[in-house]
């Protein structure tokens, strides 16, 4: 059977969701002749033509807030950030006029704001961030993070038809380097919805994105090694959060380890850990551990930008230190 | 400051317009519309005047208040134009500003409504969500703007993008102000419904003040529509206080748009006659301005052209200001019995349910 890599993953699900529903279309930069900077839209403008594959000027906020429009008048518009660092162009489009117009006056926005994200790639500070929890903190939206080729499908074809603005980040260390058999037939994956990627008694690791490969090695170490089972979940969207999923984690394991490439003060983890503390606190038998990206911006040269991200050894670490309890 | 210079600029601006494209016939409304115009002028700063200078005071307005004395006619001329009535695949869209209750009031909200939403009750337009002008409403094919000034523009060229997918003939209104032409957002959405030739139609109240700062302090070019050339679109300025000349100048814009022949800039020099909102005595504009433009004030020159033409007498003046007032009345009395919206609704509708 053919293996579809992520980025093609991507690519099938908006193409199939532009031929499923005529109010689908894609704008940004280069997303037409060029196919977008990492080939997501490629194909797409002689399929769909310039009306519904658009090439526009560098203006983040224009892109945003032109979707906005479009979504008011029945639209549903896919706004490419060609990196999603240039996401803080349109914040303000995006958290005040965006995420705010259902509360305000009850006029939805369905528009997706994809890009890919993260680092890993010597992409230095304006190539590599991962602005989730921005929006994160902005009720209003929801945020989706895909780890899988079958996820990152299921995702943006669920993003695409929500009734509400959502944040999609696409990992670009992901792109290319994972592949797996994908179903013939049309499916979603529902926003808000965690999987578990492992089972395992004695703790579980919670993530998302690119970190999702560096807990799963961890874990067959960690079985291997020192005979802990860990349990892996993966977050998949981070607004809303899978309460279920990660206080049923909690409380089948009583330990918590919360992993992500984001920085450290203010991310998931944080709230996680919160909502941890307040709902299931009587369960654990540790503390819930952070491993994250230090609180600097994203380095560019491989030394550095190797401390900086979080991995297999810094997961084993804490996850060790967790067991010990 | 102001100097006299600029002074003198913005007078000769009004005076005539500046940058009309050769060749266009003037746009004359019928009597018809001209006593509607009329109506509309009256009903706004009526509406306006109560909000202002009673409810405000009698402290019944929850927020703050901003109104557009003295700007009626830009909203009322160009609203004119702005078609509605025929069905969603028929009406223009329109992104209004916080000057523009004129706009409100011709696309069919009833004044009650306005006054429920200033009173921060549960029938107004935003459920008590929002206040004052910050409402919108689809079904009236208005779009609420955001107190950032400037964020519509790109959202309206959005608006103007799909009815191009479509293949329709309608048309995006988007109203600012001058200050909002600062924004990098004017600038990013001006310059995109240019390159992409979109039936937009940009609205500029220019009336020199953004809060305290002089439009000179807002930009080095003499006219709004000066800008125009940085996108490569026709721009216009025209005297905002004549409201012929906002209705012939924006029916043009309009009818090119229609045409599929792209975006234009409208600036209509007028001047705020109040304070930026009601807690704003606007002791920074030297009197002799609120002076010198209180003799430009729109309704009375319209009145007197209209009297002129003998389409109205002091009687039928009189006639429709009583009605108006009865009207406010009623739509006063009305919004007062409306309720609060209950404290738990603060928790709905984020999200679709």
């Amino acid at each position: 059977m053919a293996l579809t890599t992520y980025v093609e993953a991507i690519r099938q699900g908006i193409w199939e969701e532009m031929e499923r529903d005529q109010r689908v279309f894609i704008l940004g930069e280069d997303v037409g002749v060029y196919g977008g900077a990492f080939k997501v839209t490629e194909g797409m403008l002689e399929r769909f033509g310039d009306l519904r594959v658009i090439d526009t000027p560098i203006s983040e906020s224009a892109i945003v807030g032109a979707a906005i429009g479009a979504a008011l008048l029945g639209m549903r518009p896919i706004a490419e950030m060609q990196f999603i660092d240039f996401i803080s162009c349109a914040f303000d489009q995006i958290t005040n006029f965006a995420a705010k117009n259902r509360y305000r006056w009850g006029a939805g926005v369905p528009i997706v704001i994809r890009g890919p994200s993260g680092g890993g790639v010597h992409g230095g500070p304006y190539h590599s961030q991962n602005p989730e929890m921005y929006f994160v903190h902005t009720p209003g939206l929801k945020v989706v993070a895909p780890a899988t080729a079958y996820d990152a499908k299921g995702l943006i074809k669920a993003a695409i038809r929500d009734e509400d603005p959502v944040i999609y980040l696409e990992h670009k260390y992901l792109y290319r380097r994972i592949k797996e058999e994908l179903p013939k037939e049309d499916y979603v994956v529902p926003i808000g919805t965690a999987a578990v990627r492992r089972e395992g008694r004695d703790l579980a690791i919670l993530t998302y994105g690119a970190m999702l490969y560096h807990a799963l090695e961890a874990a067959e170490t960690l079985a291997r090694e020192g005979g802990i089972q860990a349990e892996v979940v993966d977050l998949r969207s981070l607004l809303p959060l899978d309460k279920d999923t990660i206080l049923g984690a909690a409380k089948k394991t009583g330990k918590v380890l919360v992993v992500h490439e984001d920085t450290r003060t203010g991310g998931i983890a944080g709230e996680i850990a919160a909502i941890i503390n307040e709902e299931v606190f009587e369960y654990l038998d540790g503390p819930v551990l952070r491993v994250t990206a230090p609180d600097t911006p994203v380095p560019y040269s491989p030394p550095l930008e190797e401390f900086f991200l979080p991995n297999k050894e810094k997961i084993l670490k804490a996850a060790r230190q967790l067991a010990a309890y | 400051m102001l100097t006299g210079e600029r002074r003198a600029t913005a007078r000769a601006a009004a005076a005539s317009p500046v940058g009309r494209p050769g060749g266009e016939a003037v746009l004359v409304p019928g009597d018809a519309d001209l006593l509607k115009m009329l109506h509309f002028m009256k009903l706004t700063r009526a509406l306006e005047y109560r909000i202002e200078r009673k409810l405000y005071r009698q402290g019944k307005i929850v927020g703050g208040v901003y109104v557009g004395r003295g700007q009626e006619a830009i909203s009322v001329g160009a609203a004119m134009h702005i078609r509605r009535g025929s069905g969603e695949e028929h009406d223009d869209i329109v992104s209004p500003s916080h000057r523009d209750m004129a706009v409100f009031l011709m696309q069919g909200v009833p004044p009650e409504r306005i006054l429920a939403q200033y009173m921060g009750r549960k029938t107004g337009l935003t459920r008590g969500r929002d206040g004052n002008m910050h409402m919108g409403d689809l079904r009236h094919r208005l779009i609420a703007f955001v107190s950032h000034l400037g964020d519509s523009i790109p959202v309206a060229a959005g608006c103007a993008l799909t009815l191009r997918m479509r293949g329709t003939d309608q048309v995006s209104f988007c109203f600012f102000g001058e200050g909002a032409t600062s924004r990098g957002d004017w600038h990013e959405g001006l310059n995109f419904a240019a390159v992409m030739r979109l039936p937009v139609v940009f609205i500029c109240n220019n009336n020199q003040y953004a809060y305290s700062t002089h439009v000179s302090r807002q930009m080095r070019v003499e006219r709004v529509s000066d800008r125009a050339s940085g996108y490569g679109i026709p721009g216009e300025t025209a005297d905002g206080n004549d409201v012929l000349a906002v209705y012939d100048a924006v029916g043009r814009a309009v009818a090119r748009a229609r045409r599929g022949e792209g975006p234009a800039l409208l600036e209509f020099v007028t001047f705020r006659m109040t304070g930026h909102s009601a807690h704003d005595d606007a002791g920074y504009v030297p009197k002799t301005l609120f002076e010198e433009w209180e003799r430009k004030d729109p309704i009375r020159l319209f009145e007197d052209e209209l009297k002129s033409r003998r389409l109205v007498d002091a009687l039928a003046l009189k006639e429709m200001e009583s009605g108006i007032e009865s009207e406010l009345d009623e739509a006063v009395a009305w919004a007062e019995r409306q309720p609060y919206p209950e404290p738990e609704e603060c928790l709905t509708g984020v999200y679709h349910e």
